[in-house]
Order: structure tokens, then C-alpha cells, then sequence
């Protein structure tokens, strides 16, 4: 045998070993080598939804942060983020594309109702974690059915629960006037409510209106709803259209209780535009620390979100919840990753993810932590209302807990 | 009947709205024979930069003049740089151009000004005007009287004003009008400038109300199409009494008629249209087309 002959079979060899070892990891833990892990995820960062593309952003931004603090358990995220648009056919195109071709370990904080429900089944039958979805609809809590798909924030349900609580407690002789979007998203919110009511719902709930994305207005609504001589507003519309409620209730003279959904209480994108002054006294939800309140200035979590913010993503909008939701949320994943320890094959991942006990993470509100269990795949069941006074929302009451209900 | 004069009243509002992006729907298609898809995404791009002009600290009134004019320069060199190419392409060739411009604005705009939603200052009072029991939205009462200037002015211009008589020219009869001297390229790019311009109106009256973002005019533009259908796209006129009927039968029928609801608004608007295709294809008040072969 000549020198270059052993060489030849010395290095044969290697290869055909490498190549083994390469296939036993992928058989075990797609998407993980020693020093990465691949993680998928979709967002709109065009189209009708793309307010929430920056969210995509801001997870991106504290995984780089991770990777520069040298990675969880040695291994570095090398997150695959892809544009779907808010379009559901787009979103199976692009998860079919991070499974087969990626080859991703898991995909995480996918975004949206319509869009998670397309690639619902699909994970499920490839046995894929989809992980901390970035939707409140309820069915994300299934354990039973979708062993691979889990939600993250509090449900949709669980939130109309608490308005009909706060009601039922502080609204004498209450006539309800319901406007929600003709979807998913917003029969959950009116059937929380209608739970959370219980029997008092028919005599209570005066009239229900529904509008449809495509509509350019709503006041047709409004007029109706003031018409029905309701006296407490349940407001389920996304920001253009809660916007567009707030300033019409005021133009017309109606006064009722407001009660804005979580989906649209940010200040900057919703009250500000309606008008300060017409926003005042509405109630809603948080589980989050919005960073427009002063009552965080000082506060040890806000003060690392804003060095994160200004360090990995300067040209994100500091007065924008969604980068406090994409940070605690990517922060939730990292709890899962360390627990995981160098175990990261799939059925691993959705144990860990199962898993997690009392975990309080800096930018949500204090007293709501995660807690996630094998029946259990509601991460984030806590809420505490609060009332805007014309400048902020202030936080009123005790922390609201829908898993003990 | 309280109920029945307020959704009138706020039918009439959102109807002006639909009719004052129809007219510029109409616009163009009179004076270029084009029907143009993008219309809606250039009159949100021109309110994008009233936008810009007003945060630059300019008065309303002089952001709104300027506006006008950048619109009207733009919508030149749109014609220009982008139609005139496909000129005396299929239609379908040019329908797929206006499509592309639609996306194109549309992103652009997302990616300079992003997708928040921003308020827009109105010119009008806030506080409604208040009879009996039925509030009049000062701003929805101002848009109405923009749009009815806008729509008397157009009137004139095509009426009585020599540019205007040669654009009607230039787009009814090519041949004839070149013969005449008529410098039939130009007029059309004029075309294409007054639509814009006319569109900005539009974008800057929508605004207030339904609050600006790169999407502002998805839903309205179909509903401008409704209007201009209804009306008939060869008349202006028709084409804003078109919006206000639009918007008065959807607010109608959705209190009113039960099993129809707010659920179905937008299908009634679109069967009105069916309706009116059918028994008049011209709309109500345009003029059958009629060529000789």
C-alpha cells in the first residue's frame, strides 16, 4: 500500500465516519449540531399585518444578543425568519420550505390565527414542535389532539372572562354592546365573555355587531351599537378599527364602560390616533410591562429592555409593545433551551417546553409568571386590568388568574 | 327614526368617500381610456407626503397645495416612465402594469414611513354638529363640499378650458386629434397628473377618518369601483352620486334587514352593481360607448 493510498483511505474513511455521525444527529436532532441550533419562524413583515413584523425583529435581535454572550449550553441560534405575509397559503409554502429543505429543529412564535391554524395539522403529523405561537385563540392549548403545538400569551377566552367578571362585579343594571371582527379571533373573545356572563349573557348582551376586514368604516356599527341603548361597549377589533371606535363613540355622544381588547391597547398605535382625550376611562388588559408608562422607569427589567433596544435594534420604536412581547417571548424560549441541556431532539424540546414552573421573566407584569405542565399548554394565563386617565394606563385591581376559574 | 336619519347621515359620509376616490377612478378613465388599479396606493402615498409636509411644520392649506402639485408632477412622471411604455399594449398587459405600481407604492410606502397607523389632521372642526338627536361629523360635511368642488371644477375644466376640450379629444379620438395639432402623448400624461391630483384630494379626506397606513385604501378602492360602476365611469358626477347611494343602501340594509346584517354589507354593495350591469352596463348616468367599425 503506498503512502497516498493510505491517505487516500485514511481520509475515505473520515469522511464515511463524519458522514455517520453527521446522519446519527440528524436522525436524533434535526436541525442541531454541536455548536448550533436551527430554529424556524414566520411573520408579516408586508402586507395587511406587517405592524407586527417587528416583532420578528426583536426576537431576532436578543437571539444575536445570546449568540454574543457565547449561546445556550455552547450551541449558538441561528434563527431562519421568513416573510408569509399574513397569508395562510404563503405560510404553508415557507414552513414546508423551513421543515424539508432547512431542515429547522423546531419552529417558534409563528404568527397569526388563520395563519398557525394552515400549518396546524402539518406539524402535528411531522411531529415538529410548533412552539410559543403568537396567537390567543384557544385551540393552541390541546394537548390531546396537538401534542406539538403550543400557545404562549393569554387566550382570547380567558381575557373576555375577565371583562365579564369586572362587569358582572361593577356594572349595575348593564346592557352590553358587542362590535367584533367576523372571525376565529373575535367569536373567542365574545364567547369568553359569554362564558364568563354565564346566564346573566342573554339578558345582559343587548346587541352583538360584527364587521369584516375588507370594510373601510365601522360607524354604521357604532350607530347601531348606541341605538341598542347598551351601556357597556365590548370593543374586539384590531388597531385601525378600534381606533376608528374610539374617536366615532365620542363624535356621537355615546358614553358607555369601553372595553378595549388586548389586541389594540397600545398607545401609540391606537389611542393616540383616536385622540388622548377620547380614550380616557377605557378598561383593558395587560400581562406586560408597557414601556410608555412611567411607573417602570426605574424598574431593573425595563432598564435592560431599553439597553437591549438601543444595543440590537436602535431602529426599533420604543413606545411599541411588540418589542416587549418579542423579547419576553425569546426569553421563554431560552428557559426552554437551558433546560433542555444537550438533549435537543424534538420530543425533548415540547417536554422541556411542558415544563416550566413559576418562571417570572423582567418585562412581564409583576405577579404573572409561566407555568406550563403535560395537560397544560397555556403558558401565560395572568392578566390585571387597568384604565387609561388620558395620558397612561393605570393598573387597577388584582392579578386575574383564568387557570383557577 | 332617530336611527334611521343618523345611519343616513353616516352612510352619506362614508359614501363621499368612496365617491371621491371614484372620481378619480373616472378621471383617468376618461381622459386616458385606463382603468387604474393603483389609483387608491398613489392617492395613500400623496397623503403620505402631506404627511411629511405638515410634521415639517407647513400650515394645513399650504401642506395641501404642495401636496397637490407633487402629486400632479408625480402622476406625470408615472404616465411617463411607466405606462407609456406598454401604451398600445393589451389591456391586460397594462391592468397587470397598474397592479404592479399598486404593490410597488404600497411597499415602498410600508418600508419609508412603516406600518403603523398615524393620525391625519383634518382642516374642520372636531366637534359634531348636533340637530335633535343626529350628529353631523364636521369633517365628514367638510369632505362632502372638497369632493363637490372638486367634482365642479373638473366640470369646468372639461367643459370650458381649451387643455381640458383637447384631453376629452385626445382620448376619444387619437387620429383626429393629432391631425388637429393635439399633442396626444401629453395630454394623456396630463391625464395621469389630474388623476393624481385628484386622488390626493381624496386621500388627504379619507385620512382623518379611517387613519393612515399603507393599506388605508385596500377596502375603499373596491367600493370606489362599486361607485364608479353605479354611476357609470364616463361620468364624474355619477360617479360621486354613485359612493353616496353605495353608502346609504349598505348602512340601510345592514340595520334593517336582518338576515343580511352587518355580515353582508359589502355583498350587498356588490350586488346593487350586478344589478345595475345587467339592467344598465353603462351605469346610471354614462353614456353607452359606441364606436364604429
Amino acid at each position: 500500500m503506498t503512502r497516498r493510498n493510505i491517505i487516500a483511505l485514511a481520509l475515505s474513511l473520515g469522511v464515511g465516519l463524519a458522514l455517520v455521525a453527521r446522519l446519527a444527529v440528524a436522525a436524533d436532532m434535526p436541525g442541531v449540531t454541536a455548536t448550533e441550533v436551527k430554529i424556524g419562524h414566520t411573520n408579516p413583515y408586508s402586507g395587511n399585518a406587517s405592524a407586527y413584523g417587528t416583532i420578528g425583529k426583536a426576537i431576532a435581535a436578543y437571539f444575536k444578543k445570546m449568540n454574543d454572550e457565547g449561546g445556550i449550553n455552547g450551541r449558538k441560534i441561528n434563527f431562519v425568519t421568513y416573510d408569509d405575509g399574513y397569508s395562510p397559503p404563503k405560510t404553508v409554502e415557507m414552513v414546508r420550505r423551513l421543515i424539508e429543505q432547512d431542515e429547522v429543529a423546531f419552529l417558534f412564535n409563528t404568527l397569526g390565527t388563520p395563519t398557525n391554524s394552515a400549518i396546524h395539522k402539518y406539524m402535528n403529523q411531522m411531529k415538529v414542535p410548533q412552539l410559543f405561537v403568537a396567537t390567543g385563540a384557544t385551540k393552541w392549548g390541546d394537548p390531546q389532539n396537538f401534542p406539538w403545538t403550543m400557545g404562549w400569551q393569554p387566550t382570547y377566552q380567558a381575557e373576555g372572562h375577565i371583562y365579564a367578571q369586572y362587569v358582572l362585579k361593577n356594572v349595575p343594571n348593564a346592557k352590553i354592546g358587542i362590535l367584533y371582527q367576523n372571525d376565529d379571533y373575535g367569536k373567542d373573545y365574545v364567547k369568553g365573555l359569554k362564558d364568563g356572563l354565564g346566564d346573566a349573557a342573554k339578558k345582559l348582551i343587548v346587541m352583538e355587531q360584527t364587521y369584516e376586514t375588507s370594510d373601510p368604516t365601522i360607524d354604521s356599527q357604532i350607530v347601531n351599537l348606541k341605538n341598542s341603548g347598551a351601556n357597556v361597549f365590548y370593543n374586539v377589533t384590531i388597531p385601525k378599527y378600534a381606533a376608528q371606535a374610539i374617536k366615532k363613540t365620542a363624535e356621537i355622544g355615546w358614553k358607555p364602560l369601553h372595553l378595549l381588547n388586548n389586541v389594540s391597547n397600545s398607545v401609540g398605535a391606537v389611542l393616540k390616533p383616536a385622540g388622548l382625550q377620547n380614550s380616557k376611562d377605557i378598561v383593558s388588559t395587560f400581562y406586560l410591562k408597557d414601556p410608555t408608562d412611567p411607573t417602570w422607569q426605574n424598574d431593573a427589567g425595563y432598564k435592560d429592555w431599553l439597553a437591549f433596544m438601543k444595543k440590537y435594534y436602535p431602529e426599533g420604536d420604543l413606545s411599541d409593545l411588540g418589542n416587549v412581547y418579542g423579547y419576553t417571548v425569546a426569553q421563554g424560549l431560552v428557559q426552554v433551551l437551558k433546560q433542555c441541556g444537550n438533549d435537543l431532539s424534538r420530543e425533548n424540546v415540547m417536554k422541556q417546553a411542558a415544563s416550566i414552573k413559576g418562571l417570572s421573566l423582567p418585562m412581564l407584569l409583576p405577579g404573572v409568571k409561566v407555568n406550563t405542565g403535560p395537560t397544560d399548554f397555556y403558558p401565560i394565563e395572568q392578566e390585571q386590568l387597568a384604565k387609561f386617565d388620558g395620558e397612561r394606563w393605570v393598573l387597577f385591581g388584582e392579578i386575574y388568574d383564568a387557570s383557577k376559574k | 327614526m332617530d336611527i334611521f336619519v343618523q345611519q343616513v347621515v353616516s352612510g352619506l359620509a362614508t359614501g363621499g368617500i368612496y365617491g371621491s376616490l371614484a372620481l378619480a377612478l373616472v378621471m383617468i378613465y376618461q381622459a386616458t381610456d385606463v382603468v387604474n388599479y393603483a389609483q387608491g396606493e398613489m392617492a395613500m402615498f400623496s397623503t403620505y407626503l402631506a404627511w411629511t409636509l405638515i410634521n415639517a411644520g407647513l400650515p394645513y392649506w399650504v401642506a395641501f397645495a404642495a401636496t397637490l402639485a407633487i402629486a400632479f408632477v408625480g402622476g406625470l412622471a408615472i404616465e411617463r416612465v411607466v405606462i407609456r411604455p406598454v401604451e398600445n399594449a393589451p389591456v391586460l398587459t397594462i391592468v397587470i402594469v397598474c397592479i404592479g405600481l399598486l404593490v410597488i407604492l404600497n411597499s415602498v410606502a410600508g418600508w419609508v414611513y412603516s406600518y403603523i397607523q398615524k393620525p391625519f389632521p383634518s382642516p374642520f372642526p372636531e366637534k359634531p354638529i348636533r340637530i335633535g338627536n343626529v350628529f353631523f361629523g364636521a369633517h365628514d360635511l367638510g369632505a362632502l363640499g372638497v369632493t363637490l368642488v372638486v367634482l365642479l371644477s373638473l366640470y369646468v375644466f372639461f367643459r370650458y378650458t381649451t387643455l381640458g376640450l383637447a384631453m376629452r379629444a385626445a382620448a376619444q379620438n387619437p387620429v383626429s386629434s393629432r391631425l388637429c395639432g393635439i399633442r396626444v402623448g401629453w395630454m394623456l400624461a396630463v391625464g395621469w397628473g389630474l388623476a393624481a391630483l385628484v386622488g390626493a384630494v381624496a386621500g388627504m379626506m379619507v385620512a382623518p377618518v379611517v387613519f393612515l397606513d399603507p393599506n388605508m385604501m385596500g377596502g375603499i378602492l373596491i367600493y370606489a369601483f362599486a361607485s364608479a360602476t353605479l354611476g357609470g365611469f364616463t361620468s364624474p358626477g355619477g360617479a360621486v352620486l354613485g359612493g353616496l347611494i353605495v353608502g346609504v343602501i349598505e348602512n340601510l340594509v345592514g340595520t334593517y334587514v336582518r338576515f343580511i346584517g352587518t355580515e353582508l354589507k359589502l355583498t350587498v354593495a356588490l350586488a346593487v352593481i350586478l344589478v345595475v350591469l345587467i339592467v344598465k352596463p353603462s351605469g346610471l348616468f354614462g353614456r353607452a360607448a359606441v364606436h364604429r367599425v
